[in-house]
């Protein structure tokens, strides 16, 4: 398979990995965030861990659109999904996602009509189709997806489609990451940057973290050659004592990002003045809202929603996980009442939460060893 | 099974809690294991569940015959490579191989849905009795059910059949020992991915076609050489060749483990699932088997299954070992390692 076999080359990847081991230094622990969960989800199913050196800790970002949105949200999206003669359309990864009373494909079994799509531009499709019916759009993601959101809803206006509104959680990225710096128990020594995400906003916006906080970033691919070249690319800054943004990813990524899909995402959105994140708390100006000029098709503004707010169950440690503080198999729930079937946080459900990567690719691996250690 | 249980009629408690049935319980994971494990089996059926195989062997007046049934809902009904018909004649046929036993009767139901035009009726019909004639089964009974309009997809279909057991082949999963190779008859994928071309929701094409068909020849090719060597069988339908593998090491208290290079695939579904974010090992065969053989014949089964019409692309693609217990591990191509659990749900597309 073009693009994807050469960066899966067994061999280059075996030399990677000896350059990682050279160039690590023994004595050193080094801490390396992968913001985004495409990332946390590669590492963990092409079993990356294994052939890195001990003292090269990866620890998880919060690059997860599905798992930092509160449960409030996806309550209130389900409000209007319970409405008569409602279509509530999502992608495949919201739909298992736990709200208070239940995930959208609960919704679905109890009767509310709940669909898959695999673009905005789908759901508008439905609209179209159904015109007696009302089609809401339940919006996620970081700046990867908002450019889609932002076209279709331009495309509702110019083809004045009105029973079709989006429930927008767009958010972006880099305040989650300026957040996590700020967060005092946080040590880091460098990140490895979004790659969907930047293909959209390049790489210039990453400038103040090797600048005002002088940690290493490289804008990474999602094959494993990509994760471990990018780790060299880091390793190699750190051993010179540099701080630069760098971008492995350069096949996809333009440093200057996407300007057609930024410019649509201007004339559609606006920066919330604060956004609640799962586990990070309010963030300011770090989520996309819809600009007055397409308010006819806000669901927020279209709907009475009640503005859930649901605290996550006191014993879930979500936000300490999802700041890489804890490890997802520290948490007390984990693997116990928190699993992929019963998942009682976000990052249990989609299969990029690192929780869920940690549960489905390594965590009878772990206990296995740990049988061993005792026998 | 326990005596008390059913003749009380309502046993202590169920282990099935679930409040609702959802789509997740007949996707052929682990809430459909939970269902039958936890509601039907304590209820309705002779045997523990662990023990349950893809069909029931037993003995009436004198004759050991092995017994099963299957139901057909695919959307669309017909799909590049087969269709609801065909399906529904190989699915039993097939279930009855694995278990080491050749499809000799069938029954079969179908409920219609009011407004299915004739002529789609009679293509699905004929497609039966191509399968049919192909399978040398003999079809002696049915039922018809018309429902309203919108309480059916098109139609749905049941088969049931019985099979006479093949000389020589005993399939349970408590005989698996540490050291067996695993065998995987043909590239996986194709079925489940092509159903999710065909319903036109994904600006998608691939040129792929399900593999339905019947996998007797293959068995029976096996049997020929070396049945006592084949240990278990299992056709890896609804959540693929990862909830099998899961369920015969929960089955047999063992680890199976895969290299993941071995695992024959088309390059459409590989690049099918790299872009939707799926698990190809969890992805739906029709015409597929996996089977657990002895190693010292391991080769002698390999062969027999290449040199067999359709068989060619059949690799030994892992092993069974005592450690991680109850999983199915797989060697990744780099050196590294993963476990793979059976399918939660749905196989769910990733977008964002």
């Amino acid at each position: 398979m073009q693009y994807v076999d050469e960066f899966r080359d067994p061999e280059l990847i075996m030399k990677a990995s000896e350059e990682i081991r050279r160039l690590a230094d023994p004595s050193r622990h080094y801490r390396i965030m992968e913001v985004c969960g495409g990332h946390t989800h590669a590492i963990y199913r092409f079993g990356l861990k294994d052939i890195l050196p001990e003292n090269i800790e990866l620890i998880h970002g919060p690059g997860c659109p599905v798992c930092v949105l509160p449960m409030g949200r996806i309550d209130d999206g389900l409000v209007i999904a319970r409405q008569p003669d409602t279509i509530f359309a999502a992608f495949g990864d919201m739909m298992r996602v736990p709200g208070a009373h239940g995930s959208p494909l609960e919704h679905k079994a109890r009767g509310a009509d709940v669909r898959i799509v695999y673009s905005p531009a789908d759901a508008l499709e439905m609209a179209r189709k159904n015109p007696d019916k009302q089609v809401m759009f339940f919006a996620i993601g970081f700046e990867t997806t908002a450019p889609s959101t932002a076209l279709t809803l331009m495309s509702a206006m110019k083809q004045d489609i009105r029973n079709f509104s989006v429930f927008c959680n767009h958010v972006t990225i880099v305040p989650a990451i300026r957040a996590i710096l700020d967060s005092p128990d946080m040590r880091l020594d460098g990140f490895i940057g979004p790659g969907h995400v930047s293909t959209v906003i390049g790489c210039r916006p990453y400038e103040w973290i090797a600048k005002a906080e002088g940690k290493p970033v490289v804008t990474s691919g999602f094959e494993p050659l990509d994760l471990l070249q990018s780790i060299v690319m880091l390793l190699k800054q750190l051993e010179s004592g540099e701080a630069k943004v760098e971008n492995q990813y350069k096949r996809v990524v333009p440093w200057e990002g996407n300007h057609a899909a930024l410019k649509v995402m201007a004339e559609v959105f606006e920066l919330r003045p604060y956004f609640e994140w799962r586990g990070l708390g309010f963030i300011s100006q770090s989520a996309l809202r819809i600009r007055d000029k397409y308010a006819v098709w806000d669901a927020e503004r279209r709907y009475t929603v009640p503005e859930t707010r649901v605290t996550d169950p006191k014993s879930a440690q979500c936000g300490e996980v999802l700041k890489g503080v804890l490890k997802p198999a520290q948490c007390k729930l984990f693997g116990k009442e928190c699993t992929p079937e019963h998942p009682i946080g976000a990052l249990m459900v989609s299969s990029e939460g690192s929780c869920a990567a940690y549960y489905n690719y390594e965590y009878r691996k772990a206990l296995v060893t740990s049988i061993s250690a005792v026998a | 099974m326990n005596e008390k249980a059913l003749n009380s009629g309502t046993p202590a408690a169920l282990r099935f809690k679930d409040t609702q049935i959802e789509m997740a319980h007949g996707a052929g994971g682990k809430a459909s294991r939970r269902l039958v494990e936890g509601l039907f089996a304590p209820l309705l059926l002779d045997a523990p569940a662990d023990r349950l195989t893809d069909a029931a062997h037993f003995e009436v007046g004198g004759a050991n015959i092995a017994f099963t049934t299957d139901s057909f809902v695919v959307h669309p009904l017909r799909f590049p490579g087969g269709s609801i018909g065909e399906l529904a004649v190989n699915g039993t046929v097939n279930d009855l191989a694995v278990s080491g036993a050749r499809a000799r009767t069938m029954v079969v139901t179908f409920i219609l849905e009011e407004g299915l035009s004739t002529a789609t009726l009679e293509a699905e019909v004929r497609a039966m009795s191509t399968a049919l004639q192909r399978a040398g089964v003999i079809m002696v009974g049915g039922d018809t059910k018309v429902v309203e309009r919108g309480k059916a997809d098109g139609m749905y279909i049941t088969t049931a059949g019985i099979g006479s057991p093949i000389p020589g082949v005993h399939i349970d999963a408590q005989t698996v020992r540490p050291g067996d190779k695993v065998l995987l008859s043909g590239p996986i994928g194709d079925h489940g991915i092509t159903i999710l071309l065909a319903r036109n929701e994904l600006d998608l094409e691939a040129d792929l076609c399900s593999d339905t068909r019947s996998v007797l020849p293959l068995i029976e090719a096996i049997a020929a050489e070396t049945a006592s060597a084949i240990r278990w069988m299992r056709d890896p339908t609804r959540g693929g060749v990862a909830t099998s593998l899961n369920e015969l090491a929960r089955d047999c208290g063992l680890a199976v483990e895969l290299n993941e290079e071995e695992i024959p695939m088309r390059d459409a579904v590989r690049g099918a699932c790299e872009l939707l974010g799926l698990d190809p090992l969890h992805i739906a065969n029709e015409g597929q088997f996996l089977a657990v053989v002895s190693p010292e014949y391991a080769d002698i089964a390999l062969n027999a299954l290449q040199q067999t019409e359709g068989g060619e692309e059949a690799r030994i693609i892992g092993q069974i070992r005592e450690q991680p217990a109850n999983a199915v591990v797989v060697n990744t191509r780099y050196g590294g390692t993963r476990i793979v659990d059976m399918l939660v749900g749905d196989p769910l597309p990733r977008i964002c």
